[in-house]
């Protein structure tokens, strides 16, 4: 059973393909591992023995039999394909992500017992090639976290040491793979939802080109910027799910996917590859064990044949303004469908419509959800739109400039993936300026659209923890997840592989 | 009241100051952003998706026949078509809405600025309907229901909102405006407009301001007419209402106005404080649009002859006048056939004959029984000729052509001969003896006429044209009458 669990996806795709290993022994391994977790971070595992019909008025019943195949977007769910290059992998799926007949609440109590009529994409990509639906996973309410502290359904507990978050917002995810308890998962990242909690869970969180991976089916919080991408145990499993994730999709308009597709890594070395180190990092708030693996990581990338250049990104210091003005501004948009009148919670008014609108929102979401919403809604009113997200997106504009400017000389910019190692529960939650801060490495790269992967760089001490793991962040040019792969997979090579 | 500084002096005249805002549902296989069908009348809620029913996790991609339909609009009232434009979200909660945004068009449309006969076309853009309410209860209102229930069939269709500039100077003017687009987008065949089964809809901004003025009075917006006439008596009252207002002393406020064409009432749907704050911003699901050249060419090769490019060419090249050249560009197949008809009829009849006989004794000749079918534009046309060239008269062409509508017979000629209704010539003397016994038979009729009451002489005209069966030419069967009585 153990060494069933410690094969990394593509090896234990490749041995089901041989016939070395049967798909039903290893999903089983993996259904019962999932079953055990002490993490929070399943929301519905696959061994739930309820319905998989969709519920197609919301009221908590199935449809009859047979409605499922009416729709044009799937019949139910997950229904595997017998081969493809995912063939028997099962794989953990954020609750962000619609799945048919399957519970998702994308962590909010607004859609407790929301079963969707379809399937996302994404999830429909990876059944497609095989892969099946171990469970899914907890998450910040909506995706607005960067602690998993904001799910309605409670926090998700970092395998590293149960005292402290594994990051957000999709922190579930993260956490199963790095305790075990998935061979993969599926997250999505608006300003570092997949690297910040890969980081703080010690394992690689890939973040792709904004449109390289189709967003139909995920529920939305700020559409310019959510990507999905995938995290796993290292650089390899990466590319494999990217390969299978990534295309443009006819549902979704602004997905171009990935041209050529991509390959597994096979790079060894560094040598001719130019890493840019932003000047600006010398000034920024870095724990100082972070900053001492970053060090090391850079002193490995120069031994590998990798040039260390030193680039400005003059910008990115304002990123976390912008995105605080431009996320929470679609956000209070996407979010305004949850009104009670189609599906998931609905609090009745005594006196009219507005007194239902208003309760079933201020039952149905979580503290930081309603800031953002208030935060969104003024920043797009009449009077204040021009002060706020248009000055925001001109911000962005720069960012993606400053980038532009720096692969003019570099291939990659290198940065740590979250200025500090994870952190106690509930250390942060009455503060969140301070939970914001998080994100400060990682949103630069969500505002130019351009991919960034988040791999183990090392560890450090923290108070009351020996060990906890620190996330080093590659981000290279918009559809450069190709080279992007191959170079984090030379670094991983010698940076070692690592499990809580 | 700034314009009126003296009030023992003469109250200026209030002009009208009225602009149009047209919503246009196209007539797409499918929805604006998705792929179900669009309905009118079907069971609620059976032409709904994941997709147009909001359900988290779904995008909108846009219809492509859409934005062909909304290029054919935007050439058709001469608007510059814009080479990039982009969709906004429009924000607003109510259950009819069930993303709780409106997927429009803001300050980049995909048409801008245009004409349409003397009106200037602001703008027209793309964006989607929105679902239908019913509220349970007897006034049918949202006020005293006792449930509201929504249908999500409508729900996504695609519009083009056509918004004029405030050029109309008139309810009636306005009214037959809105007739012309109506036409216009009709011949099109991108929309059925239908305005009864709400496939087009009229909204009105009106204000009043000194005759002179050249600046716009505070404007009231006048929702969702349902005919025509609703728009002109629409209008026309809220126009009554301001000239009272104002003339009283009183200042028209800005608001949302609703028409209740029963009870001539106007009530107000919101004030201006009232008003959503609709937080458009830019729609980060959607790409610009940016039509190729091709589209561009398809949309233009497309465009038939207008209403408005008819009539103009109808009045310069044909002398047809304006109310008979719009009559007939109105109707594009009665157009062609009177075209037809010009063209067999050569030079023997004026195209303004030609038109009278169309429009006029040809609809009713139609009118006057359902197995009636228009003839070919031949026999007309040889019709006409023989009228023309008094071969027949008119009232006996009239009798011609009943039988042409009637039995499919084709030979004018022939008909004229079987049916004895060759004209009665003037100088064989059986006419002149007809009108001498008419003039016998009714002295008291004689006498009026010779004591000068000229309408008299139609009692004797009647009587002539009874015995002859329509043959006689009136034209000649007066001049005989006045002949015999020494006038």
């Amino acid at each position: 059973m153990a060494d069933l669990l410690d094969l990394t996806v593509a090896e234990a795709a490749a041995k089901i393909a041989a016939g070395e290993i049967s798909a039903d022994e290893y999903g089983s391994a993996w259904r019962a591992a999932a079953a055990t977790d002490d993490l929070n971070a399943y929301l519905w595992r696959a061994e739930h023995s309820e319905s998989l019909e969709p519920d197609w008025n919301g009221d908590g019943e199935s449809a009859p039999a047979g409605e499922g195949d009416a729709t044009p977007y799937g019949s139910n769910a997950p229904a595997p394909a017998e081969s493809g290059p995912l063939a028997g992998v099962p794989i953990a799926i954020k609750d962000i992500f619609t799945t048919q007949g399957i519970p998702t609440t994308a962590g909010s109590r607004i859609l407790e017992g929301y079963r969707p009529p379809y399937t996302a994409t994404a999830v429909r990509k990876l059944t497609a090639a095989g892969a099946h639906v171990l469970g899914k996973t907890n998450m910040d309410e909506f995706a607005m976290g960067s602690s998993n502290e904001n799910s309605a359904y409670g926090p998700v507990l970092n395998p590293w040491d149960r005292g402290r978050v594994p990051g957000g917002s999709s922190g579930g995810s993260a956490a199963a793979v790095a305790g075990g308890l998935a061979p993969a998962a599926l997250g999505t990242d608006t300003g570092g939802s997949i690297r910040q909690p890969a980081a703080l869970c010690g394992i690689v969180g890939l973040k792709p080109t904004y449109g390289a991976i189709s967003r139909f089916g995920m529920i939305a919080f700020a559409s310019s910027l959510d990507q999905c991408g995938p995290f796993t145990r290292d650089v390899t499993d990466a590319a494999l799910l990217l390969g299978v994730l990534q295309g443009k999709d006819p549902l979704d308009s602004t997905s171009v996917g990935i041209e050529g597709g991509i390959e597994l890594p096979s790079r060894e070395d560094l040598s001719g590859l130019k890493f840019g180190v932003p000047r600006e990092l010398g000034e920024s708030t870095l724990d100082a064990g972070v900053r001492t693996v970053f060090e090391a990581t850079v002193a490995k990338i120069e031994e590998l044949g990798g040039q260390i250049v030193e680039i400005g990104l003059p910008h990115a210091e304002h990123g976390i303004s912008a995105y605080y003005v431009i996320a929470p501004a679609e956000a209070s948009s996407n979010l305004a469908r949850f009104d009670g009148v189609r599906y998931g919670l609905r609090e009745a008014g005594d006196e009219d419509l507005i007194e239902m609108y208003e309760r079933t929102r201020s039952e149905g979401f979580g503290a930081e959800v309603k800031r953002r919403i208030m935060l969104g809604t003024y920043a797009l009113s009449s009077g204040y739109y021009d002060a706020y997200y248009g000055q925001a997106q001109k911000v962005r504009t720069r960012i993606a400039q400053d980038f532009d400017t720096a692969f003019a000389d570099v291939d990659f910019v290198i940065t740590p993936t979250s200025p500090s190692v994870a952190f106690e529960l509930g250390a942060k939650t009455d503060d969140p300026l301070a939970m914001y801060m998080n994100d400060f490495f990682t949103v630069p790269m969500s505002l130019a659209g351009i991919p960034a992967i988040s791999i183990p760089g090392g560890f450090a001490a923290a108070e009351g923890a020996s060990k906890l793991p620190v996330g080093f962040q590659i981000a290279a040019p918009a559809f450069g997840e190709q080279k992007l792969l191959e170079a984090a997979h030379a670094l991983e090579n010698v940076l070692g592989v690592s499990r809580a | 009241m700034p314009w009126r500084t003296c009030w023992g002096c003469p109250v200026p005249e209030l002009e009208a100051v009225i602009g149009l805002e047209i919503h246009v549902q196209l007539a797409t296989k499918t929805k604006m952003f998705c792929g179900c069908e669009p309905s009118f009348g079907d069971e609620p809620n059976t032409h709904t998706c994941p997709i147009c029913l909001a359900h988290p996790g779904v995008l909108p991609v846009p219809n492509e026949e859409a934005i062909r339909y909304a290029l054919k609009i935007g050439m058709a009232l001469g608007c510059e078509i814009a080479p990039r434009s982009i969709f906004h979200r429009k924000n607003y909660f109510y259950p009819d809405n069930p993303k709780a945004y409106q997927i429009s068009q803001y300050d980049i449309p995909i048409c801008g600025e245009g004409k349409l006969g003397d009106i200037r076309i602001t703008r027209a853009h793309l964006e989607e309907d929105a679902a239908k309410t019913i509220h349970v209860g007897e006034s049918g209102r949202i006020a005293a229901s006792t449930a509201s229930l929504v249908d999500f069939n409508r729900g996504g269709t695609p519009l083009v909102e056509i918004v004029t500039e405030p050029d109309l100077r008139g309810a009636a003017e306005a009214a037959e405006w809105a007739r012309l687009l109506r036409e216009t987008v009709r011949q099109l065949g991108v929309s059925d407009v239908n305005m009864e089964e709400g496939s087009l809809r009229i909204d009105a901004n009106v204000s009043v301001r000194p005759e002179g003025s050249t600046e716009l009075g505070v404007k009231t917006e006048l929702k969702n007419m349902n005919s025509f006439r609703f728009v002109q008596r629409g209008i026309e009252a809220e126009l009554e209402r301001q000239r009272e207002l104002i003339g009283a002393g009183g200042t028209v406020e800005q608001e949302t106005l609703h028409f209740d064409p029963v009870s001539g009432a106007l009530t107000s749907l919101r004030s201006k404080e009232e008003a959503h704050d609709y937080r458009y911003f830019p729609e980060p699901d959607l790409v610009a649009i940016v039509p190729t050249e091709a589209m561009l060419q398809e949309a233009r090769d497309s465009l038939p002859e207008l209403p408005a490019e008819r009539t103009a060419r109808y009045e310069s090249e044909l002398g047809l006048d304006e109310a008979q050249a719009r009559l007939l560009a109105g109707d594009p197949e009665q157009a062609t056939y009177f075209e037809a008809v010009v063209a067999a009829v050569g030079e023997s009849a004026e195209p303004r004959v030609v038109a009278n006989w169309v429009t006029g004794d040809l609809t009713a000749a139609l009118r006057a029984s359902e197995d009636a079918e228009r003839p070919e534009a031949k026999p007309l046309a040889d019709l006409i000729g023989a009228v023309a060239s008094k071969q027949v008269s008119h009232a006996g062409g009239k009798q011609v052509l009943a039988i042409l509508v009637a039995d499919g017979d084709a030979d004018v000629a022939e008909i004229i001969e079987r049916e004895g209704l060759a004209q009665m010539g003037g100088d064989d003397g059986e006419l002149a003896s007809i009108v001498a016994a008419a003039i016998e038979s009714d002295p008291a009729a004689a006498e009026q006429i010779r004591s000068g009451n000229g309408k008299a002489i139609g009692a004797i005209v009647g009587t002539v044209m009874r015995k002859t069966k329509g043959r006689a030419d009136g034209g000649e069967v007066n001049r005989l009458i006045r002949e015999q009585l020494g006038l």
